[in-house]
């Protein structure tokens, strides 16, 4: 029987010639990652080890980007904790203050995951790899420390649904709105505990940061991953960021897939995921008029170069909305430098929007951007769940960077495509 | 190996969110963790939880972060056991790695309601509702998991390979 890629990529990993659905198997990793949140959970569980010593230390990520610049004294002390084992453990890519960024986009930037490759990580959106052909996936922290420890671990291989994408996406209608369209299609639990496999001459249409920020929320569909084929974009993409050898793994032309969705990019509209749940989708036009008191661009979502080229495009010359709160974070230092070169900063803060140093923040409802009671936000983010961003009787309007901006300008959710 | 308590039941996509809010992640301590669980969804939880009780939810409890904060915090509180229609993947695995016992039944978690007095047999997967007279049989561990489970998490169960 034909394998999907991810099983493809777990039978390599497993050293076994296949792999089928509903196989347990324990995988070699090539990355093991955690945060500031997960990873002083998982050093607390290595002291259960009988060796205290990590696999690999190149083959370790820890960056601290949830509660960072440190929010308070207790996050300042779970800082403290990691810094101290990475530097004790001389943990290869541990990235505090000034070189951080927001882990699943500083990760793909420094080269360190390449297609074909494992990873797991010890937050939900490890997924985001995915995007660059490799198998990534979230755990918690006691498999980031098995993980740390023996550099493996278990997995049940998933089977797959097939995402068929055609055609050119519209002006203004991003990879975040193809992915919002199918959360909204299949709903939060429609992928339970399987693969997104992402195939289709569409995808030449969909580039790097628009795959990035499809395979992150793969989780929100309940997926285990998220799956891109590698094109000439992701090599190019790897050539640029990475010296690390890459393999292509495909689909077997007999794979089997539970369920076949195929999507023509270029019917779909700008998308917003209502409270309190991202499969809350509608399309722009089916969005009655809302007054919002906050806009977030930013996250491991939609934090990357290309998302604040079009947050700025739409927002050069105009002013956030009198009362509106707009927050920009770049998503690590390099994009926020580039930012700064291509201009993008000066538009941001000339239409009255604030830009903060890269950190998870206001997504989680970590600081730099807390709701109060009956707040409502748009927010390029990935989660709308109740409480998510402050206050449980706060909202949350999941959106592409295209519609934050255009928000931004009006005060309400708006449509970028009549501004 | 057995438990009984009281049934405190919620729906549908429980998220990691409500089960322990990001604004209490700068804490790992279980008890300091425990002092807040289900404050989003369900505020009275802390004062009503007796050391025991059960938690019954229906499909997708645990989805969204990885944060393993949340089933630490549902075991620290006193919950011996969740039952529920499905799990989010990642809080599954993080309960058998912490060593909190979970049980798929889709039938039970459908019919159990608040307050219900249920009993459960971890080794036959039997489900009791006391307070109704019916009985429930859960999905069983694969037998890798049933070792996880048995050395009280995944650290003990490498370390004794």
């Amino acid at each position: 029987m034909g394998m999907t890629m991810t099983q493809k990529i777990l039978a390599a990993h497993a050293g076994l010639p296949s792999v089928e659905a509903g196989q347990l198997i324990e995988a070699d990793l090539d990355l093991v990652l955690g945060n500031d949140v997960t990873t002083p959970v998982a050093i607390h569980e290595m002291d259960k080890f009988k060796a205290d010593k990590v696999f690999d230390k190149d083959k370790i990520a820890m960056v601290l980007d949830h509660f960072t610049p440190n929010k308070d004294i207790k996050s300042a002390e779970h800082c403290k904790c990691v810094r101290e084992y990475a530097c004790a453990h001389n943990i290869t890519n541990f990235f505090d203050v000034g070189e951080m960024g927001i882990e699943h986009a500083l990760l793909p930037e420094k080269g360190l995951i390449v297609a074909g490759e494992t990873c797991i990580g010890a937050d939900s959106h490890t997924c985001t790899y995915g995007a660059l052909g490799a198998f990534s996936t979230g755990v918690g922290s006691t498999d980031m420390a098995a993980g740390m420890a023996t550099g493996k671990a278990w997995f049940k291989v998933p089977s797959a649904i097939k995402f068929v994408l055609t055609g050119k996406p519209g002006k203004w209608v991003s990879g975040k709105d193809v992915i919002l369209h199918i959360i909204g299609l299949i709903g939060v639990d429609g992928a339970l505990y399987k693969s997104m496999e992402f195939v289709g001459d569409g995808i030449a249409n969909l580039s790097m940061d628009d795959r990035f920020s499809m395979a992150n929320m793969a989780i929100e569909a309940g997926a285990k991953n998220g799956i891109f084929p590698v094109d000439d974009q992701t090599i190019a993409y790897m050539k640029e960021h990475s010296v690390k050898d890459y393999t292509v793994y495909e689909a077997d032309e007999d794979a089997v897939y539970d369920e076949t969705y195929t999507i023509d990019l270029s019917t779909l509209e700008p998308t917003v995921a209502f409270p309190h749940l991202p499969e809350n989708t509608k399309p722009i036009s089916e969005v009655p008029e809302i007054k919002i008191d906050q806009v977030v661009i930013g996250s491991c979502t939609n934090g990357r170069i290309e998302d604040l080229r079009v947050a700025a495009k739409i927002l050069e010359g105009k002013k956030c909305a009198k009362g509106l709160r707009v927050i920009v974070i770049p998503a690590t230092q390099a994009i926020y430098l580039q930012a700064m070169e291509e201009g993008l900063l000066k538009t941001f803060i000339e239409a009255g929007a604030v830009v903060s140093t890269p950190t998870c923040g206001p997504c989680l409802g970590g600081h730099m951007g807390i709701l109060a009671a009956g707040e409502k936000a748009v927010a390029t983010t990935n989660r709308n769940f109740v409480g998510r961003m402050g206050h449980v009787e706060s909202e949350i309007y999941l959106a592409s960077p295209a519609v934050a901006a255009a928000s931004a300008i009006t005060g309400m959710i708006s449509d970028p495509r009549k501004m | 190996m057995k438990a009984h308590g009281t049934v405190h039941k919620y729906g549908d996509n429980v998220d990691t969110d409500v089960i322990i809010p990001a604004r209490y992640l700068n804490s790992s301590d279980p008890a300091e963790l425990a002092k807040n669980c289900m404050e989003d969804i369900d505020p009275d939880f802390v004062n009503r939880v007796k050391q025991g009780d059960i938690m019954v939810a229906n499909k997708n409890f645990g989805c969204g972060s990885s944060r393993e904060h949340a089933p630490i915090a549902i075991k620290a509180s006193g919950i011996s056991c969740v039952i529920a229609e499905t799990f989010a993947r990642i809080f599954y695995r993080n309960a058998i790695n912490i060593g909190l016992p979970i049980i798929e039944c889709p039938e039970a978690a459908k019919a159990i309601e608040a307050g219900d007095e249920v009993e459960i047999d971890f080794d036959s997967g039997m489900i009791y509702d006391k307070t109704k007279g019916t009985e429930y049989k859960g999905q069983a561990f694969p037998p890798f998991m049933q070792e996880i489970i048995k050395a009280e998490g995944l650290i003990n169960y490498i370390n004794n390979k």
